[in-house]
């Protein structure tokens, strides 16, 4: 096991800066011929909502309405967006805490969403998940060993005796003091038992990691041990990681792939660098350009923001085509009429926007007219073919269209 | 402007000196708050930086006198308008709060009462500063202040209750109650911590008009140093209580000169950063209030302790002394030449795209 | 809140009638047959359980039919006239009929009109005082937490829960009136045949009864106090100036009532059902006595219509606080 992790954590062991930064990780990097752990294919969850007198269906919350994305074996994925976008139910539905109500799932040549909870129990082991709120996820009566125990016990992975050489052993991993399985989870800081979720997590040894908001409780200095810790376990133990943050820095560095979710939908997807630096959907720029930057204290000059207006609609009655349009600030009246379809743009890059472009390049005229087979503003344009197999794939297409040359890229 | 302060010309609206806040409890005396002193101008930002347990709130508490007098001991001076409001009778604090001097907390769902309607906490606000008013007009200031902060149909919304509101809305709702009374110091703790980035972003824009609108002081307590580098004109970063690094917002984010400040610097990483940016996180743990470091309160997690001789560091509390660019930037540290460790170690390792550019 | 009240209204209607079902066939099916009290009472004790004569009351009193059919005359005589057959007699009973208790042959439903008012007495002057007192100090103790005062009151009233009820209620009915008339005699007058002969009358029991239950009021209202005064909203309450009354009982005190409620809904329908202990001590003709004396001698009728008192106090009282809840707290209401 690796010996570096302990020593970022334990108070007074750190000798000098260069010995602290030789613990430390570079932003991840993208492994871009790794083959798929997870594929995710049209993946629907809509909550019903009942009346409360006769429990009659009165409505739906469109939760996650078409998800599709891939996870990289040992890579990670970042799902950002805002409260209610939906990124942690498609967590929940990935560890299968909900049976998803359409699309698919595919594990290791399984698909998630048609395994019933019986089915599912052995795969649980090679899925786990890392929870937001690290007071209110560890039981306050369990002791450490038992918490990190109790999952190598239930899928009988070591023998009995074994057990708590295997927690102590993990605790090491996770920068904890092994002698300390006796205590109690209140005997811990934040973020130290953000470490003890991770190493139950770890304790199955899973292929893929669901995280959800991992970070965003602890305090600045601990997230970024919690972070780096996290980079240490990937890359020692090949894991996958599927990351649910609101906070763009933090995926930024530990993600080299990003999809942005709004209301339920991904309206972006690609590599780091076409999110973070070639954005062509304007929400994806409005929440950049909404990401305090410490850098504005050099320039001394306060940045132009791309103010959102309104509020978040609401899932249960999203707008009609494309769901932003109610706060976009470029929306035409295409935008009302039809949902943009998530076109490939890059060599990994996608985005679903009828006007796709960088900030202030939008283009006047809607790209997708000609796909969908209707004009500029909608309507259906009787002269044209419109393209009938807009499915939404998992993953990149080898070939896709090039908005700046106007002409079909090819990788 | 109503209510007993009055700002005095060329002074400091809010002057804060030695303020020292202590708890005693059943396991020993917490020490909150050491030493901390700080002043804020009409019309400017301080932003007070700090995690958990840093004393960022309490000291702020302790400007309108919400510390429980039985279990808090307060020493030193805190100057509003030139009152002093340290041992200020209960009722000429009454006076000073939500009147001269509002509070904003973090997490408006908690800090509005969900039992009453967002209308009638704002005209509750408004009419105990105002007794002759009658219902009518309080209530028709609360409409008003609902409207000014940005908040649809003010109207109708005032007749709502909190849990009714959006996240964004409620933050809007309890600005719209703090500056009911137009108040010449507003205190925001950690205003947008719990929002959405978009949501943070209108916020901010929304305190920043607001200020210059009202020309009042604002002390913005927060932990992230970007929402500082976005409203603050000064910056204080607070560690176990203590002031440890204090200057004009430009002089601490671009030149820090306190190894905690680079850590928290090195813990966040940048957007727009390059790729090869580490995450250089804090070691261990915040300290403990009831049995604090000895010498500089940082010292068991400071990874440049090495370059200071002896064990200076660890037996003697540095003094808050200026550093190479004048009075106005303080730092609490041992070091000698902080600029030159922080320009030739730090600086690669967390921008590296930022070192050749010449400033 | 419609459809809410309207769901709880129905499956309260359900609890009583499970209830009385269950009371029904417990004296049914019951090691004693029921109809042996009538028996022994009519026969001057020349009946036991196997003799003939018991198989005639049996058959007669209808025990020989199948359980659901006579349940069903039960339940059709709360809302319509009906004759019973007790011996060779015809008894008139009218609805809502209760049936007639065996004992005195006497209407349940006419029992029931004298002995409920007492009861009802007794837990609402009970219930007022305790509360009152109860929620005050707790929320006077909260305030001054850690305190002497507080730490005195918290330990009083842990002494005065931990001695026997019924050994204060005889020692008070003993000592305060009985020897030394300092109150007035304990009786029972109607209130609206002499309001103040009414209040004179139970003003002892009340107070005893009210003392004790603010012991643990007094707790309930004082932990639920303390959390709510460290709630964010009272610190912004403070912030606003507002004066430390306002915040305490306008901001604090009001969500505190919430825990405080829901205790004092099912401890309310608990007591009508069962101040049994004080019915006896202070010999007030009230419900608790009644019912227990009815169940020692098998008297299914005044049994069965005690327990269905019981229930319907219970659902009633959930109701209720329920609409009280809505009140205290609009996201009940809204939602």
């Amino acid at each position: 096991m690796t010996d570096e992790t302990t020593d970022v954590v334990q108070d007074g062991e750190v000798t000098s800066f260069t010995e602290l930064v030789g613990q430390t990780h570079a932003a991840a990097e993208l492994k871009a011929d790794a083959e798929p752990i997870l594929t995710v294919e049209n993946l629907r969850m809509y909550f019903p909502i009942r009346s409360s007198l006769l429990k009659r269906t009165i409505g739906q919350v469109q939760a996650v309405d078409g998800v599709s994305f891939v996870v990289p074996k040992g890579g990670s994925l970042g799902l950002v967006g805002e409260s209610g976008c939906g990124k942690s139910t498609t967590g929940q539905l990935i560890t299968r805490l909900y049976k998803p109500t359409g699309g698919s799932m595919q594990f290791e040549g399984q698909d998630l969403a048609q395994l019933s909870n019986r089915q599912m129990r052995p795969l649980r082991r090679d899925i786990q998940m890392i929870f937001q709120d690290p007071y209110s996820s560890l039981n306050p009566r369990h002791t450490v060993g038992s918490i990190v125990g109790t999952p190598l016990r239930v899928h009988d992975v070591v023998p009995r005796s074994k057990t708590l050489a295997r927690v102590q052993e993990l605790l090491e991993v996770v920068g904890l003091n092994p002698e300390h399985y006796n205590r109690y989870p209140n005997e811990f800081s934040g973020g130290q038992r953000q470490r003890i979720g991770i190493a139950r997590a770890l304790a199955l040894q899973p292929k893929l990691m669901v995280a959800d908001e991992p970070v965003s409780a602890l305090d600045v200095s601990i997230q970024a041990q919690v972070i780096n810790l996290l980079q240490d376990i990937q890359k020692e133990f090949d894991v996958a990681f599927l990351f649910i943050a609101h906070d763009l820095a933090v995926v930024h560095h530990f993600c080299p792939e990003v999809a942005v979710m709004y209301l339920g939908k991904i309206v972006e997807i690609g590599d780091r660098e076409s999110i973070y630096s070639n954005a062509h959907h304007p929400y994806t720029q409005a929440l950049l350009s909404a990401v305090p930057d410490i850098k504005q204290a050099v320039t001394g000059e306060r940045r132009e923001r791309i103010r959102l207006t309104g509020e978040v609609p609401s899932p249960i009655d999203p707008p009609s085509g494309c769901r932003f349009r109610t706060r976009c600030p470029i929306a035409q009246e295409i935008c009302a009429r039809h949902e943009p379809p998530l076109l490939q743009i890059g060599k990994r890059h996608k985005v679903a926007c009828h006007f796709a472009g960088r900030l202030g390049e939008h283009p006047r005229e809607p790209l997708t007219a000609r796909l969908l087979g209707v004009d500029a503003s909608g309507q259906p344009d009787p002269g044209a073919s419109p393209v009938t197999d807009l499915v939404e794939q998992p993953g990149y297409a080898d070939t896709w269209f090039d908005l700046d040359q106007k002409t079909i890229g090819r990788a | 402007m109503s209510g007993a302060a009055r700002p005095v010309e060329g002074e400091p609206y809010l002057a804060v000196e030695d303020l020292t806040v202590r708890f005693p409890t059943a396991d020993g005396l917490v020490q909150a708050v050491t030493d901390l002193s700080y002043s804020v101008e009409l019309g400017k930002t301080l932003g007070i930086v700090g995690e958990s347990g840093s004393g960022k709130s309490v000291s702020s508490m302790a400007v309108l006198g919400l510390h429980d007098r039985r279990s808090a001991q307060i020493t030193g001076s805190i100057k509003v308008a030139g009152t002093e409001v340290v041992g200020l009778s209960e009722s000429k604090l009454r006076d000073l709060r939500g009147n001269a001097v509002a509070m904003i907390f973090q997490d408006a769902l908690a800090a509005l009462h969900p039992f009453y309607k967002i209308g009638k906490q704002l005209v509750e606000a408004y009419l105990v500063h105002h007794p002759q008013a009658t219902k009518r007009e309080a209530r028709a200031r609360a409409v008003e202040m609902l409207d000014r902060v940005g908040i649809p149909q003010p109207d109708r919304r005032v007749d709502q209750y909190p849990h009714q509101f959006s996240g964004g809305m409620r933050q809007r709702a309890m600005i719209a109650m703090g500056l009911i009374n137009d108040p010449s110091l507003l205190i925001a703790d950690e205003p947008t911590t719990a929002l959405d980035v978009t949501v943070q972003a209108q916020i901010l824009d929304l305190l920043q008009d607001l200020q210059r609108e009202f020309n009042s002081a604002v002390v913005l307590i927060t932990h992230d140093l970007g929402v500082v580098a976005e409203v603050a004109d000064d910056v204080l970063v607070m560690y176990g209580g203590r002031a440890v690094e204090y200057g004009t917002c430009k002089q601490v984010l671009t030149r820090p000169e306190m190894p905690y400040t680079w850590g928290l610097l090195s813990s966040v990483p940048d957007i727009g950063a390059d790729t090869g940016a580490r995450m250089i996180p804090i070691p261990g743990n915040p300290p403990s209030l009831l049995a604090p470091p000895t010498g500089c309160a940082f010292h068991p997690r400071c990874a440049h302790k090495d370059k200071v001789p002896g064990d200076l560091c660890s037996t003697t509390l540095p003094e808050l002394l200026p550093g190479s660019e004048g009075e106005r930037h303080v730092k609490r540290c041992h070091l000698a030449d902080p600029d030159a460790i922080f320009a030739a170690e730090v600086l690669p390792e967390i921008a590296p795209d930022l070192v050749e550019e010449p400033r | 809140m419609f459809a809410f009240l309207v769901k709880r209204i129905l499956s309260g209607f359900l609890t009583i009638m499970l209830v009385s079902m269950i009371v029904y066939a417990l004296f049914w099916y019951g090691p004693k047959s029921p109809a042996l009290q009538l028996c022994v009472q009519e026969t001057n004790g020349r009946c036991g359980p196997t003799s003939p004569r018991l198989a005639d009351y049996e058959e007669r009193l209808g025990y020989n039919n199948p359980v659901y059919e006579e349940y069903g005359k039960w339940v059709k005589g709360l809302v319509i006239d009906r004759t019973i057959m007790l011996g060779k007699t015809p008894y008139e009973c009218p609805a809502p009929c209760l049936g007639l208790s065996f004992r005195d042959k006497t209407l349940v439903s006419e029992q029931l009109k004298d002995k409920f008012p007492v009861t009802v007495s007794l837990a609402v002057g009970a219930a007022s005082l305790y509360l009152l007192i109860g929620v005050t100090v707790g929320a006077l103790a909260a305030r001054r937490r850690g305190t002497l005062a507080d730490k005195l009151l918290v330990s009083s009233t842990l002494v005065f829960s931990s001695i026997p009820y019924y050994l204060v209620a005889l020692l008070s009915f003993l000592l305060l009136t009985l020897n030394t008339s300092i109150f007035p005699d304990v009786a029972y007058t109607p209130l609206l045949d002499n309001p103040a002969k009414w209040a004179s009358g139970l003003l002892l029991v009340w107070l005893v009864m009210g003392i004790f239950g603010a012991t643990s009021y007094t707790r309930y209202s004082r932990g639920a106090m303390v959390e709510s005064l460290s709630e964010d909203y009272v610190r912004t309450a403070k912030a606003k100036g507002l004066s430390a009354r306002t915040v305490v009982v306008k901001h604090a005190l009001r969500s505190a009532l919430v825990p405080v409620v829901t205790i004092f809904g099912l401890d309310f329908a608990f007591l009508l059902s069962g101040t049994v202990f004080t019915e006896q001590i202070f010999d007030l003709e009230g419900i608790g006595k009644w019912g227990l004396d009815a169940t020692y001698i098998q008297d299914l009728p005044v049994v069965q219509a005690t327990s269905l008192v019981l229930a319907v106090a219970v659902v009633v009282a959930n109701i209720v606080v329920d609409i009280i809840y809505s009140f205290l707290d609009p996201r009940v209401r809204l939602s």
